[in-house]
């Protein structure tokens, strides 16, 4: 096994992970002495999934918007189950972290002047998402990608999966990884660590997510004792493509596009988001406007009541652009045009697209301090695998990548920080947690075993996922997912993999995903089967806890691993230091509250 | 979950032939061939990822986003260099014949090393260089440049390769001679020299303006016809061979 010494190590090389380490480059040469900065990914940079974000990134940019509104919509968006000085200090970083994209040449879509343009986005009261046409996270991650090509002091480990963290008297001293062209392990030895590893996606059946976003980091540091925090809140995206789930934008609702059911109805008005907005004027936090998981009930409810359309098997609702013109579609939205041709066959200059919700981002994570670090000292998180305390019970869109960009730096430079004051640790630890991993690797490659294999396990986790913590949730529902999620982690133990190769063994990165994917989605069930009311992404159909109860749940959930044994729940108050928890409301209902 | 995508109501199967190479078993390649259950959506990706769920599940491939904007999964299906997800079992007739990525060292079955690929991509310096600002960035004041809309357009072509490499593949001179930059490194040099805000194009012209820079190329051309984004990286090259012939008789004249 081979030991390399770096002053911080970062897994995951998307967005949170490059502004990371372009962050940590930065803080290093300002504290006047270089560091050597380790940027791990278990795929190339540019593969990650930060790539397939479409719709844009926030930030108060007219002069007539304001941080307080911004705030505001954050605040109420989530449900009020948000760190609100994490909030107050996100929406004051954002509008300079999209303009150093600038400086390092995002192609942002301009008005006629040379400004950057915004568009609208659901649940902000005014246009101020930046974006480049309709693959924002595209153009960012490339840009980041490219930018860090700068620094010689960030040396890529391509293609190594982080199989563990080492981890001594309360602090993090290394990490251990896989590289996957040959097989072996290699140890790198850090000051800190930052995870930017994305979100747990691929826990859930139908999603719009890469097949890589699959929690890893989240596992490794729950493994370690670190809370995943708020994990019941998962987001369904309400456009997805039917079959495949794969994402539709917001971008195309920012736009002015409409959602029918299948009698041609604009239903969202019946949800507490009307009255219906004219055609080809959309409305701020009206219709089509309005949150994620509102339009995600809504589909809900119209299925249930029979007024979804099909599209093979699929039951659909259906994003209406024609209206918008062929020149306009083709200018904001050419990606969307591409998928829908490629994938259903449909073209929206032409015809209506069908579409249904999907999982699509993972609201919880590891929990952190408003300054990235985790109860792990030295070990910081950072974008959708972090629980800062951003989103809480709903996501609005195109708050993430903005997100990726403020907290990545954020963690990078915290880690910069701490490297400067801090030792190594003996190499001892990182051996023996080297060695233990490589015996599970030996264990799991071995041909003994019970016969279980990964993809059956995989198939009932996906699917129990699906049937128990969807849209809407019920006691009975959620705790048959959790029982079957425990009975799975079991039979995990007895796993094993046909592929005895060295060399790009997949299927044995596949299984390991698997074991992390079980281990949090014990977490996600457990939160939400103990949160006994209604917010944001989590709704019950139990009676009594179909509204939000801020009397018992204006907490976050904490759920801790206990190895083999059950993991276990605790609250956390929320911080509400500026805002007290109001009802949250859209359309005409929304328009006299602070909402 | 690909895998569980293809139902039984399919409307009917494939012959889908896969190039092995298990080089800790044999170092010889070898065919495997599989018949699937397809339906009119299924997709190359769809097909592998059946293939290593139910039939095979010692396969290996690169894959990630399944909606063509990752750049993973490359192949070459018939001989021609294509994205997996982005290629559908129902525009072909007979055996499909999938293969690693022309002109790269094979790893392993359909995975090939780009790390000469991603050399190519940093040689070309491909970041926006501007050493000394007329406005430098200030977080507490941040300002960006001013870019028209024109001048978007004139380099938002090049901007969007994905990285996938297909046109590598593609490229007959780049087989010859894998020092060649090839296609997407020079269009990415070529986005950032058309970029208003840019001001390194001397720099990356040094780089560019040589026999493995934009020289080597003899505008065969299949580059552009494989790319997946319509990106056009022979455009990119021969706009790059005026620009380095411009280049070489300034560099005359100011001797």
């Amino acid at each position: 096994m081979q030991q390399r010494d770096f002053d911080i190590v970062i897994v995951g090389g998307g967005g949170a992970g490059l502004r990371a380490a372009i962050g940590a480059a930065e803080q290093a040469s300002q504290q006047g002495s270089p560091q050597r900065i380790a940027l791990l990914s278990k795929v190339y940079p540019m593969r990650s999934h930060t790539v397939a974000a479409e719709g844009g990134a926030a930030a108060v940019t007219s002069a007539e918007d304001t941080h307080q509104a911004h705030f505001d919509d954050t605040v109420s968006g989530g449900d009020w189950l948000v760190e609100q000085g994490v909030v107050d200090y996100f929406v004051h970083h954002a509008h300079q972290e999209l303009v150093q994209m600038e400086r390092w040449g995002c192609p942002w879509s301009r008005k006629d002047d040379g400004q950057v343009q915004v568009r609208r986005f659901g649940g902000m009261k005014t246009a101020r998402t930046w974006f480049a046409a309709d693959k924002t996270g595209f153009h960012m991650l490339h840009t980041l990608f490219q930018t860090s090509l700068k620094y010689p002091e960030i040396e890529r480990f391509d293609e190594y999966f982080v199989l563990d963290l080492a981890v001594h008297d309360g602090a993090v001293v290394g990490v251990i990884a896989l590289q996957i062209a040959t097989g072996e392990l290699t140890l790198l030895r850090a000051k800190a660590v930052v995870l930017a590893t994305g979100g747990a996606g691929r826990l859930f059946r139908f999603n719009t997510n890469a097949g890589i976003v699959t929690g890893d980091g989240m596992a490794m540091a729950y493994r370690h004792g670190v809370a995943l925090r708020d994990m019941e809140f998962v987001q369904y995206h309400p456009t997805g493509l039917p079959g495949s789930g794969i994402l539709i934008t917001e971008a195309c609702r920012g736009e002015g596009g409409i959602l029918l059911n299948k009698d041609g109805y604009r239903y969202l008005q019946d949800y507490g988001l009307g009255p219906e907005t004219p055609l080809g004027h959309p409305e701020n936090k009206y219709m089509e406007l309005g949150p994620r998981d509102k339009l995600s009930q809504a589909f809900w409810q119209e299925q249930q009541a029979g007024r979804t359309g099909k599209f093979g098997d699929s039951d659909v609702v259906y994003l209406d652009l024609r209206h918008l013109g062929e020149k306009t579609i083709l200018e904001r939205l050419p990606f969307i045009c591409e998928l829908a041709k490629s994938y259903i066959n449909v073209d929206p200059v032409k015809e209506p697209v069908p579409i249904r919700p999907a999982v699509h981002y993972t609201m919880g994570g590891i929990e952190t301090n408003p300054q990235c670090e985790t109860s792990i000292a030295g070990l910081y998180a950072a974008g959708e695998c972090a629980s800062v305390g951003l989103h809480g019970a709903n996501r609005l869109g195109s708050n993430s990548l903005t997100e990726l960009l403020v907290f990545g730096r954020l963690a990078g430079e915290q880690a910069s920080r701490r490297a400067a004051q801090t030792e190594w640790a003996d190499s001892g630890v990182l051996k023996a947690q080297a060695d233990r991993q490589q015996a599970l690797l030996t264990r799991l490659c071995d041909g003994q075993g019970s016969g279980e294999k990964w993809v059956d396990l995989k198939h009932a986790m996906v699917q129990a996922m699906e049937s128990g913590c969807g849209i809407y949730r019920t006691e009975e529902g959620m705790q048959q997912s959790l029982a079957v999620i425990r009975q799975l982690r079991e039979r995990y133990r007895q796993v094993r993999v046909n592929d005895t190769s060295k060399i790009f063994n997949t299927e044995l990165l596949e299984c390991i995903e698997l074991g992390c994917g079980l281990d949090i989605a014990e977490a996600s069930c457990l939160g939400a089967l103990e949160r006994r009311e209604s917010r944001g992404a989590h709704q019950r159909l139990d009676e009594g806890m179909q509204k939000r109860d801020d009397v018992n749940y204006l907490k976050h959930s904490q759920v801790f691993y206990q190895g083999d044994g059950h993991a276990e729940l605790r609250w956390q108050d929320v911080d509400v230091r500026f805002s007290a928890p109001a009802e949250r409301a859209y359309g005409d209902a929304g328009k006299e509250g602070k909402a | 979950m690909s895998g569980d995508k293809i139902g039984t109501d399919n409307l009917n199967t494939k012959l889908i032939s896969v190039k092995r190479y298990l080089p800790d078993r044999s170092t010889e390649p070898y065919w495997q061939s599989f018949e699937l259950p397809v339906d009119d959506s299924t997709s190359l990706l769809d097909a592998l990822n059946h293939i290593k769920e139910q039939l095979d599940s010692t396969l290996s491939y690169r894959w990630s986003c399944r909606m063509a904007i990752c750049g993973s999964c490359g192949v070459m299906v018939n001989g021609i260099p294509k994205l997996g997800c982005k290629t559908f079992l129902r525009d072909y007739d007979g055996e499909i014949r999938i293969e690693p990525l022309a002109h790269f060292p094979v790893q392993r079955d359909l995975v090939v090393d780009m790390e000469i690929f991603l050399e190519h991509l940093a040689a070309v310096k491909p970041y926006l260089i501007d050493d000394n600002p007329v406005k430098p960035f200030d977080p507490a004041a941040p300002q960006t440049y001013q870019q028209s809309p024109a001048q978007l357009a004139r380099y938002k072509q090049f901007a969007n390769c994905i990285n996938c490499g297909l046109c590598y593949s593609a490229c007959p001179q780049f087989g010859l001679n894998p020092e060649f930059r090839g296609p997407a490194a020079i269009a990415l040099a070529h986005r950032y020299n058309l970029d208003s805000r840019d001001h390194g194009k001397k720099q990356r012209m040094a780089e560019l303006n040589r026999h493995e820079g934009v020289w080597s190329c003899t505008f065969v051309g299949f580059c552009s016809k494989v790319c997946p984004k319509h990106v056009d990286p022979a455009a990119a090259v021969n706009q790059g061979k005026v620009e380095a012939a411009k280049h070489t008789l300034i560099a005359l004249f100011k001797g």
